[in-house]
């Protein structure tokens, strides 16, 4: 038996300090300096350590630090002189998708590479759009078991990517005809995707490719940057090719933008490397299915379907459309239906923020994730508006990205994607599946919103919220 | 009521006192700030009827505001009100942001605000916290009692409440064994010792000794402390079997099977290294400070009739004794249910997906399984489709935050809920979430730690949980008076005195 697939996390400590959730204010006058000072008395010694930082910036950081506001020093100062407010900075990182709460646990799991766990139930909304109306299933009793599935009992994450053909075809003679099948395994349900904003200086491209040999997957790289090594996914344009000589021959993989020369130009690849595997890159969109089906007739079967940011189509006009959640499941079950789903591989990328993302993606007809901003984060970017508005470089960058070193920024990566693989584990083993291969579509397995919704609540009389907020 | 314990009974006087908040500044919704041009005149403490100023006679000085009785802008905007009353312009009030730090859109800091004061006084909190429901924008949060809603349904005179009943059997089954009669229908959920502090664990039993209801063990063992209340004491039996013994389920009048807990479905149970103290590792005959995971399933249990096998284990240990078989909400919890009737469960209880825990990943609990609002008719139509909802008690938990989540619990169709972090809240949890590592709970309820714990006197915790469900029940009972109710038993499945809310205004259907 081959060895088990294992990703060997580090703890990488974030290289600033971070902006933390809550603030401790002294609001009232009239200290009395008394001997039972609450400050002193604190669990998590909050106190102490902000001094120490305002002697020191450089004094070592530990999220164990961070105030949680338990609001015992509020509560329990003898003249009430303490206050602790939300920190409207935390309020202000990231977006309406990438909530600062979403930043936080992807730093956090980058740090540490652990699975994060907390006490007290759920504190979220009940549901939202997307991806947060879906809920997975579980099973009661026939599973992997809890003990097992980080042990002895393995379940198994690795894809193939590339042309499956359905069935084998003989002579009459016995000898087969089907050529022998191209497929690329990786062990991780997701490829390091290029991120949506380019972050200029440092090693950031070098890192994206060393996490991807670690983790044994793969990172899609733009020509210019792209080695001729296995892991790397070369993006092709018309004048790469033929300068890309080189690379083209030791990659396994090459993607090019879908456009009117795209079947020019994977021929071209062809040519160059006969074993190399195409796939077209493409916005995900009404007109995805269909343009599917037609590449796949021309021997390109594996599809990297580009969202925005937030996991939405992009429309012809520029408009975001649906959630990947919808848009996903409407080209996945028309390939079902035409009978080629199975021949072909189909990679979703964009919008993918959290470990859960990854599984719920898969869910609704993915085969595997492209995880690309998550990558950025996992090396402090707090999607500031800077970043998100133009698309342009991140000069001022508050977290410095650019200025990491590649070491460290591939082992942050490999952090979260440690993470992600242990937490896609835990959620495949409480819907007792053993590979992930087999949640590719898994609609049963999951339980979307609209139809429980429907189920449970479809006998009560509705009315408009605006009637009992008004 | 049949006893089987060995051990004398304690008994506890179910009488509301007061209980305020333990510590020494208690949080308000708005903060009064009083400016040094303060003349200590006492004008404020003749205008204030909430009793925000005090001035105690013979002090020159007002005393600090009182500021978690001010009811906000309602009064401060009055001409009456100490703002504008003050001759030296000295008071404003505002939000207070500390407050604003606790709860999150389940628990909105309103909640646990009015949580806090029910706990307090024992009766319903002021109409400036908002008691009823959260802000999660779903589940219990978009569903109202018709009364509720303006100009849905006329109003009627409250009729009385004297006689109203809100008592429940828990068996169901005519199986010959005895009946657990319990008078309010909520009872305390599994909180292991380990996960949380033996201060809590005997206020909880002690809350269920008053009510005449129960609590449950978790599955961190039977604590010689909790032996005194034995007859309202559920022994959990889960995977890990920590504790468990023949002697503990012996002791009890229920005994649960813990499957799955809604916040972790699939998983089993977790402490972490750190909560795992030398008494709480004796207790789980385990290491201290390893941390001990709950295996995940049963190892025992393959099949349906393998859980038949266990059921008549502890019925054949414990011939006396109910038995409740607790499960999480996957796609298929109705057949789940079916099956446990069969195997001759005497209580389904269905533990949802945003239930509490003391330890989970973050994933688990929002994602795996299904919240308890969509379970609880699934499995209730289902059960009454299959003709056996009159034989089996449903209880309902995993988010039930308030009575009004109870009654609309039980109006979706459960006979009764069991609740856990409502207890917990009343207790003073601010839900920092920080139940699991370290030395636990920084408020002492969710600690083994011997310094933390004694933040809280069980006499203290008691009296708050005696209180909270006096307030609840003094509310069910209105509630059920307004829907022309004798009994919470006829508000099961009563699905048409709620309405659901609509984002889109077109949709609605009255």
């Amino acid at each position: 038996m081959p060895d088990r697939y294992h990703i060997h996390t580090v703890p990488t400590p974030p290289r600033f300090r971070r902006i933390g959730k809550f603030g401790n204010i002294d609001w009232r006058e009239d200290c009395s300096r008394c001997t039972n000072c609450v400050k002193l008395r604190c669990l998590y010694d909050v106190y102490r350590h902000e001094a120490a930082y305002n002697r020191d910036p450089a004094a070592p950081l530990d999220t164990w630090d961070e105030c949680k506001a338990c609001l015992s020093c509020v509560q329990g100062c003898t003249k009430g002189l303490l206050s602790v407010s939300v920190n409207p900075e935390f309020l202000d990182l990231g977006d309406e998708y990438w909530k600062p709460d979403i930043l936080l646990t992807t730093w956090n799991q980058s740090d540490t590479g652990k699975i994060p766990v907390s006490g007290a139930g759920y504190r979220g909304r009940f549901h939202g759009p997307g991806f947060d109306s879906i809920w997975t299933d579980m099973s009661e009793i026939v599973r992997p078991t809890r003990d097992g599935i980080h042990g002895r009992e393995y379940i198994s994450t690795s894809v193939d990517i590339g042309p499956k053909p359905l069935r084998l075809r003989f002579t009459p003679d016995g000898r087969m005809l089907t050529p022998p099948s191209r497929l690329l395994e990786i062990q991780l349900p997701a490829i390091l995707d290029m991120p949506s904003w380019q972050v200029e200086g440092g090693d950031l491209g070098k890192a994206r490719a060393a996490a991807a040999q670690e983790l044994k997957t793969l990172a899609v790289m733009p020509a210019a940057e792209a080695t001729p090594e296995a892991h790397i996914v070369p993006l092709l344009g018309r004048d790469d090719i033929a300068q890309s000589h080189e690379i083209l021959k030791a990659v396994r993989m090459v993607q090019i933008e879908d456009g009117p020369e795209v079947l020019e130009l994977a021929g071209k690849a062809l040519d160059v490397n006969p074993q190399v595997i195409l796939s077209v890159r493409l916005p995900l969109g009404p007109a995805a299915a269909g343009r599917i089906l037609d590449l796949a007739g021309e021997r390109i079967k594996v599809f990297h379907l580009c969202t925005d940011l937030h996991g939405r189509e992009r429309l012809a006009n520029g408009r975001p459309g649906r959630h990947i959640k919808d848009a996903l499941r409407e080209v996945h079950g028309r390939l079902v239906k035409e009978g080629i789903r199975d021949e072909v591989t189909l990679i979703v990328a964009g919008g993918i923020a959290l470990a859960e993302h990854m599984a719920k993606a898969i869910i609704c007809g993915a085969d595997l994730v492209a995880v690309d901003t998550a990558l950025l984060v996992a090396l402090g970017c707090r999607v500031c508006r800077h970043a998100r508005g133009t698309g342009a470089s991140c000069d001022s960058c508050p977290a410095e990205i650019g200025s990491a070193d590649g070491e460290y920024a591939a082992q942050r990566i490999v952090n979260l994607m440690g993470a992600w693989h242990s937490q896609l584990i835990e959620v495949l083993g409480a819907m007792g599946i053993r590979e992930v291969r087999r949640l590719r579509g898994e609609v049963g397995r999951a339980m979307f919103l609209e139809d429980i919704e429907k189920e449970a609540f479809g006998d009560l009389c509705r009315v408009s919220r605006q009637r009992v907020s008004a | 009521m049949t006893t089987t314990s060995d051990w004398p009974q304690e008994t506890v006087v179910r009488e509301v006192r007061p209980a305020p908040d333990r510590y020494r500044n208690a949080l308000g919704k708005y903060r009064i700030d009083r400016s040094a041009a303060c003349a200590s005149c006492g004008r404020c403490v003749e205008v204030c009827s909430y009793g925000v100023h005090v001035k105690p006679a013979g002090y020159a000085f007002t005393l600090r505001p009182q500021d978690q009785r001010c009811i906000g802008p309602e009064c401060a905007e009055r001409p009456e009100s100490c703002i504008a009353q003050c001759p030296q312009h000295a008071l404003t009030m505002r939000r207070n942001p500390s407050s604003e730090c606790m709860g999150d859109p389940r628990w909105s800091s309103d909640l646990i605000l009015s949580n806090w004061r029910q706990a307090a006084t024992g009766h319903a909190a002021p109409p400036h916290l908002e008691s009823r429901q959260g802000a999660s924008g779903g589940g219990f949060d978009s569903m109202r009692f018709k009364f509720e809603v303006p100009s849905l349904e006329e109003p009627v005179a409250a009729p009385t409440t004297a006689d109203i009943d809100t008592s429940l059997d828990l068996n169901h089954r005519d199986d010959g064994r005895p009946q657990a009669h319990i008078d309010i229908p909520v009872y305390g959920g599994g909180m292991s010792f380990g996960s949380v502090s033996i201060h809590t664990i005997l206020a909880k039993a002690r809350a269920a000794v008053a009510w005449n209801s129960f609590t449950c063990t978790g599955e961190g063992g039977y604590p010689d402390r909790l032996k005194p209340y034995d007859d309202h004491v559920i022994t959990q039996v889960a995977t890990g079997l920590f504790g468990v013994r023949e002697d503990t389920i012996q002791r009890v009048r229920i005994v649960e099977f813990k499957y799955a807990q809604g916040a972790k479905p699939g998983l089993g149970g977790h402490l972490l290294g750190d909560k795992n103290t030398p008494a709480v590792a004796r207790m789980r005959e385990a290491v201290a400070g390893n941390a001990l995971f709950s295996p995940f399933p049963f190892h025992s249990v393959y099949s349906v009739e393998d859980h038949k096998k266990h059921l008549d284990w502890i019925k054949e240990v414990n011939p006396t004794c109910l038995v409740s078989v607790k499960v999480s909400t996957p796609t298929d919890v109705d057949m789940v249910a079916v099956g446990s009737y069969y195997a001759g469960a005497h209580i389904i209880h269905l533990d949802g997906s945003y239930g509490g825990t003391g330890a989970a990943p973050d994933i688990a609990k929002k994602n795996i399984a299904m919240p308890i609002e969509f379970a609880i008719p699934k499995v209730h139509k289902f059960l009454v489709a299959e003709g056996i909802r009159e034989k089996i008690t449903l209880i309902a938990s995993g988010g039930i935050r308030t009575v009004f989540d109870v009654l609309k619990a039980i109006a979706l169709g459960a006979d009764g809920v069991v609740i856990g972090t409502a207890e917990m809240v009343a207790l003073g949890c601010v839900r920092c979430a920080c139940c699991e590592s370290g030395r636990g709970c920084p408020r002492g309820i969710a600690s083994t730690d011997p310094e933390l714990i004694q933040q809280m006197s069980v006499e203290w915790a008691t009296q708050r949980l005696i209180n909270m469900h006096n307030a609840w029940r003094e509310q069910m009972v209105e509630v059920l008076a307004r829907l022309g109710m004798s009994s919470i038993r006829e508000l099961r499945g009563r699905t048409d005195v709620l309405c659901y809310l609509s984002d889109e205004p077109a949709a609605e259907v009255a």
